[in-house]
């Protein structure tokens, strides 16, 4: 037995290696193609765009752990973005009773951030009280929150949303950008949440066994909804980034970015039938595929070869992952 | 008909067969005998080219054959009956026993009719009263064992491999299974028969092997043998079986449900409980046996709080009236439920021992809203000790473990709750002899502890040596009630067969 375990120990071990060695490998290929790679501030840029994939990719994994999905990311991040900006920018006016609300950043922000979590909520309620399976739940939030942003901008960008405003997204702190510190605080806090509480015990559970779990007197539908909640959360913290980056808050914004969400949980080794994985190795998958993206623009590759190229390696790493599985 | 010779398996450097070597004879039946982790499975799966990797050979027919898979067996007429089952749940009992060799007609399309109609004259053979286009899904669990039987028959098989085929069937089915068996026996073909009810085997087999360690102990003719003899073979030394102590009754009743019934969810006309109602003593044993369909698992599961919505009736423990209607109330309320199926009730296989263990009473294993390793450690020992769950380490996934020792982890994250009223639900289901007595031996002490036990079970021998008292159901009712004393396996089985048959 004590074989078995060593062995399967030093395959883990193997197998988590194998995607630091895949990453080591695609710098050292690109930095070899194009001496604008290893530049401190190409390096940089690709850190605060993955950055924003990485809110989006924690809270997936917690989604994807409890063997759950959410589509639903992308439009929730640019409806939080555009939540925010607008009411930064232009406030709540009720021409009736000649009544203005006016937010400040803090304010606004907060507001995106509650905006977030309630759609997050909702879609929890809606798979949790209804049954609605968590992809027809989320597909369906997909398109409401996107349809609920075009609403409230009309479908204009808001932009000049001011210097202050701008800072958690262009900002730095001790030598390395606001945004790699927040998507690092928050991938700290997902880790102690997994690791080392009950709420991270229970998502394991319920992905590993549902009817094992619901047994053991574990209040799933508690749990769900609230795993729903951090995802919405964590989309509306990568919608402000967003908006704070490019000083303005774009309809259109976060579209597709569910795609690059999951591959980076997949590519990070978490099972989609849950139960198996971690906010590492996401953390992980969301880097390969930044630097995937970044190489690919530096080496001029066309963007319809981008796509191919992003499939394929999405591919080849859930097929080592399932050839490492069967080999245990 | 087939003989292995010197077969080697090893997985990850673990021998699981050494040297093995088998003969099975045509026209009989060949009983393998084994603890678990013996290896028998292990062996039938190489049998029925499940595993194509092994040092050694197989004769078949008198040729050296190799499966490279499980089509090439089933090819050669080799059948298997898994221990787990493999049938899917969301098609019908005709579209999963035609699966994969479907009959077509003249322009390629399904022959629903004919599959239809040899289906539902496999199923009367087997005397499953079940429409053939039945879902799966709506199958108990003993049913869905019957289909698999079927399945294997109808593929007009010479060698058919059973393991555990009996374990989750009740003893009506399983005299039709062995009737079966006589009747195939009869047109010369081979079965290999795998089970841990030593009584079984004494019916029906004609020759037995008996592996211990991935080892050949044994081989030769059934008759002749004794239950001990078999027993000590398979563990090397001998055991006893464990008999009951008196036990000092308690006046007051711990626990007591009064006209509890259940709805069927979809026929609300139909009652799947009818108006139960019985009490239990502080240190009691309170066996529950019925056959399969009397509604014993939905007893359980409703007292759990799992169809709160649709039962009704009252539930008292320590003389107060509790509402149950969740598995969380359920739990509050002291009571602790080991489901059927461990696999898919109990466990999360993916998951370590220690967390596991740990999963009822995370609540207790925090500081300042952090969960303490150093407390989960300890109270995963703590059961892996008490219980004496063998496991290499309790980072251990679940899933690695031997059946028996996955109910232990089951039975030990649910004494972790410090429950007064346990349940168990067909306890020792496929788990070998010696793991059963330890099982035994602790349902004793559990209740010497002070704790109120309810077994359910199957398995008639199993109620008559570790319980107090004894409730027969059927058909949703209870018949019947005993006492340690008047209890006879006759007069049971008399009052759990259904009036309407």
């Amino acid at each position: 037995m004590e074989a078995v375990l060593s062995k399967n120990n030093y395959k883990q071990t193997l197998s988590r290696f194998q995607s630091l060695i895949a990453l080591f490998i695609l710098c050292v290929v690109i930095s070899l193609l194009s001496d604008k790679f290893l530049t401190a501030t190409n390096i940089w840029n690709v850190m605060r765009q993955i950055s924003v994939n990485i809110c989006l990719s924690v809270g997936m994994t917690l989604v994807v752990l409890t063997a759950g999905i959410d589509l639903s990311v992308g439009s929730v991040l640019a409806l939080c973005g555009t939540i925010t900006a607008g009411l930064l920018k232009n406030g709540i006016e009720i021409p009736s009773s000649n009544l203005f609300i006016g937010f400040t950043i803090v304010g606004a922000t907060v507001a995106g951030l509650l905006a977030g979590s309630l759609l997050g909520w909702f879609n929890g309620w809606a798979i949790t009280k209804f049954k609605v399976p968590p992809f027809v739940a989320t597909l369906a939030m997909l398109t409401i929150a996107r349809g609920l942003t075009m609403l409230w901008t009309k479908g204009f960008p808001i932009s000049n949303l001011g210097e202050t405003f701008a800072w958690p997204g262009t900002g730095w702190f001790l030598g390395i950008p606001l945004p790699v510190w927040i998507s690092g605080i928050i991938v700290f806090i997902a880790t102690i949440i997994t690791n080392k509480t009950k709420l991270g015990r229970y998502i394991y559970a319920i992905g590993g066994n549902e009817n094992a779990a619901t047994l053991s007197g574990i209040n799933i539908k508690k749990i769900k909804i609230t795993v729903y909640a951090i995802a919405g959360l964590l989309a509306a913290v990568g919608g402000i980034l967003v908006t704070s980056r490019l000083d303005a808050a774009q309809p259109n914004a976060g579209t597709g970015y569910e795609l690059d969400s999951i591959a980076a949980v997949v590519i990070g080794g978490t099972s989609l039938s849950g139960g198996r994985g971690s906010v590492l190795g996401t953390v992980l998958g969301a880097i390969i595929i930044g630097v995937l993206n970044n190489g690919l623009v530096l080496l001029n590759v066309s963007p319809f070869w981008q796509q191919v190229v992003k499939g394929l390696v999405i591919l080849v790493a859930v097929m080592i992952d399932k050839a490492n599985a069967k080999n245990e | 008909m087939l003989v292995a010779e010197n077969i080697t398996k090893r997985f990850s450097g673990i021998t699981a067969l050494e040297n093995v070597c088998l003969e099975l004879h045509s026209g009989k039946v060949n009983a393998i005998i084994g603890e678990n982790g013996a290896g028998k499975s292990t062996l039938m799966k190489i049998l029925s080219g499940v595993y194509a990797e092994y040092e050694g050979r197989i004769i078949y027919k008198g040729q050296p054959i190799r499966f490279q898979n499980t089509r090439q067996a089933q090819a050669a007429g080799i059948a298997i009956i898994h221990q787990e089952l493999n049938l899917i749940p969301y098609l019908s009992i005709t579209e999963n026993i035609f699966l994969g060799r479907e009959i077509t007609n003249a322009l390629g399309l399904l022959d629903k009719k004919q599959m239809l109609e040899q289906t539902s004259e496999i199923l009367k053979r087997l005397q499953l009263n079940v429409a053939p286009d039945t879902k799966i899904a709506s199958l108990k669990v003993g049913q869905q064992q019957v289909v698999e039987i079927a399945k294997a028959l109808l593929f007009d098989a010479e060698v058919i491999i059973m393991d555990e085929p009996t374990s989750a069937i009740s003893e009506s089915e399983v005299d039709v299974l062995f009737s079966l068996i006589a009747q195939v026996k009869k047109e010369n073909k081979t079965i290999a028969y795998i089970s841990h009810k030593l009584d079984e085997l004494f019916r029906i087999a004609d020759r037995f092997i008996v592996l211990r360690d991935g080892k050949t102990i044994e081989s030769g003719d059934m008759p002749g043998m004794t239950h001990d003899s078999i027993i000590q073979k398979m563990v090397g030394r001998e055991i006893k079986i464990v008999r009951k102590a008196t036990v000092t009754k308690n006046v007051n009743p711990l626990f007591s449900v009064k006209n509890l019934s259940l709805k069927h969810p979809s026929r609300k006309n139909d009652l799947l409980l009818k108006n139960i109602s019985f009490s239990l003593s502080k240190g009691e044993i309170l066996g529950i046996f019925g056959l399969m369909g009397a509604g014993r698992s939905e007893l359980m599961e409703t007292i759990f709080g799992l169809h709160s919505k649709h039962a009704t009736g009252n539930i008292n423990i320590d003389g107060k009236g509790i509402h149950i209607s969740s598995p969380i109330d359920a739990i509050d309320a002291g009571l602790a439920l080991v489901p059927e199926d461990r696999k898919k009730d109990g466990l999360v296989p993916g998951l370590d021992v220690r967390t596991n263990i740990c999963l009822t009473t995370l609540s207790d294993l925090q500081t300042m809203g952090f969960l303490n390793a150093q407390k989960e450690t300890s109270l995963a020992r703590k059961y892996t000790l008490d219980l004496r769950i063998k496991t290499s380490s309790d980072k251990q996934l679940a899933k690695y473990l031997s059946g028996g020792n996955q109910q232990k982890v089951v039975l030990a994250k649910w004494l972790a709750t410090k429950p007064k009223i346990l349940m168990l639900d067909e306890p020792t289901r496929g788990i070998d002899i010696s793991a059963k007595n330890e099982i035994y031996k602790l349902i004793l002490q559990l209740a010497n502890d002070g704790l109120g036990i309810i077994v359910v079970s199957s398995e008639l021998p199993e109620i008559l040596a570790v319980c107090d008292r004894i409730l027969v159901m059927a058909e949703g009712s209870l018949t019947a009630e005993f006492t340690a004393t008047e209890a006879m396996e006759d007069n049971i089985l008399k009052a759990a067969i259904p009036k309407t048959i």
